[in-house]
C-alpha cells in the first residue's frame, strides 16, 4: 500500500510502486482532471504540483511521491495564485478543445508562485514544456499576464 | 683535482639530465591519461549537460534538449520549468526519461563544447571556473559524484533501447582519473 496525500486528502492505494503518479491519481484516486498525453514527459498534459513544483505525472514513480503533498487541477484554485489563473482563463476565454489546459494552468501556477511579475520570456521558459495542438498560446501567455496583474492588486 | 672536477661535474650534468628526463616522462604519462579522461569528458553522456549555451544537448548526435527547456539561474532549469518536472533521483523505465540525484546543468565556466584537450584540461583545474574545487575535489567529482556516475547508468529511452554508456567502463576510468592526479595532473598543450 502507498500513502498518497493528494489535494488534502490521504488516499491508501494498492497499487505497484513503478506505476506513473499520474495513474496512481487518475484511476487510484479517481482524479480525472490530470490528463494523459505521452505519457514521456514531451507534453506537460499531465502537469501536477509535487511540494509546490510542477512535475509531470507520467515521469514519477508513485512511490517517489508517497509522503509528499500533491496538487491536482481540482484543488489548485484553492490558493490564491490557482484562483487567479482560473479566473484570467475564463475571462480570455483561453480553452479551446481543453486537453491541455490542466496541464497548462498547473505550469502557470508554479510559474506565478516563484514569479510573480513574469515577463514574456519568463513565461516563454516556463510553459514551453507545454504543447498545446490547438495553438492557444498567445492566450495563455495573455493569461499569465492578467493573473499576475490579479495577484499584484 | 682536475680530473676529479670534471667527474663531478659530469656527474651533475647527469643527474640533470635524468631528472629532466623523468620530469618529462612524468608530464608524457600524465598527458596520456588525460587523453583517456578527454574520451570521456567528450562523449555526449558527458558532454550534453556541459554545453556552451544555455540548452541542455541529448542523443549522441547531442541535439538541442526536447522539449526545449532553459538552464535558468541556478543552471537548473527555470520558474515553472524545473530540471526535476521531468528528471527524477533515477531513470525512469515507464517514460525512458533519464534519472539521477541532483539533475542540473553543469555551469557555462564548465561549458566543454568544442574545447580542445589542453584547453578542457586547464578548465578543469581552474578553480575560478569549477566551482573551487582544488585537484581532491575534482578527482571526487568524476569519480564519486553520482550524477557523473550516471553516464555509465544511464537506462533507456522512451523506446526502450538502452542508452551508450560513457567509454571506458566506469573502474577503470576512476583509476585512471586518480593516476592522473597522482602524476602531477598535467594537461597537454
Amino acid at each position: 500500500m502507498i500513502s498518497l496525500h493528494v489535494n488534502d486528502k490521504t488516499y491508501q492505494l494498492d497499487v505497484p510502486p513503478e506505476m506513473p503518479l499520474l495513474w496512481a491519481i487518475r484511476d487510484g484516486a479517481g482524479l480525472t482532471g490530470t490528463k494523459y498525453g505521452c505519457g514521456i514527459a514531451q507534453c506537460g498534459a499531465c502537469t501536477v504540483h509535487v511540494d509546490g513544483k510542477a512535475v509531470r505525472s507520467c515521469s514519477m514513480p508513485v512511490s517517489a511521491a508517497a509522503g509528499k503533498r500533491i496538487t491536482t487541477i481540482e484543488n489548485v484554485g484553492a490558493t490564491r495564485a490557482g484562483k487567479a489563473t482560473q479566473t484570467a482563463w475564463e475571462k480570455l476565454d483561453v480553452v479551446q478543445c481543453g486537453y491541455c489546459q490542466s496541464g497548462q494552468i498547473m505550469s502557470a501556477v508554479a510559474l506565478l508562485k516563484e514569479k510573480a511579475k513574469p515577463n514574456d520570456a519568463d513565461i516563454d521558459a516556463a510553459m514551453s514544456g507545454n504543447i498545446c495542438r490547438c495553438a492557444t498560446y498567445v492566450r495563455i501567455r495573455a493569461a499569465i499576464h492578467e493573473a499576475a496583474k490579479t495577484l499584484a492588486a | 683535482m682536475n680530473s676529479s672536477r670534471i667527474c663531478f661535474g659530469f656527474l651533475l650534468a647527469s643527474m640533470f639530465a635524468s631528472g629532466a628526463g623523468a620530469a618529462q616522462d612524468r608530464q608524457v604519462e600524465s598527458e596520456k591519461l588525460f587523453s583517456d579522461i578527454y574520451s570521456v569528458l567528450t562523449h555526449p553522456r558527458c558532454l550534453n549537460c556541459h554545453p556552451k549555451g544555455d540548452s541542455p544537448k541529448q542523443g549522441l548526435d547531442a541535439h538541442v534538449h526536447v522539449p526545449p527547456v532553459a538552464r535558468g539561474e541556478h543552471d537548473n532549469g527555470v520558474a515553472g520549468l524545473e530540471c526535476s518536472a521531468c528528471h527524477q533521483t533515477s531513470n525512469y523505465r515507464a517514460s525512458g526519461v533519464p534519472g539521477a540525484p541532483n539533475w542540473h546543468l553543469a555551469p557555462v565556466s564548465m561549458a566543454w563544447e568544442g574545447l580542445s584537450p589542453g584547453e578542457l584540461c586547464r578548465a578543469l583545474l581552474d578553480k575560478s571556473k569549477n566551482g573551487n574545487k582544488d585537484l581532491k575535489g575534482i578527482v571526487d567529482h568524476m569519480t564519486r559524484d553520482e550524477l557523473v556516475a550516471w553516464g555509465w547508468a544511464p537506462g533507456i529511452d522512451a523506446d526502450g533501447r538502452a542508452r551508450e554508456t560513457a567509454p571506458i567502463a566506469k573502474p577503470e576510468f576512476d583509476r585512471i582519473v586518480h593516476a592522473w592526479a597522482e602524476s602531477g595532473a598535467k594537461c597537454p598543450e
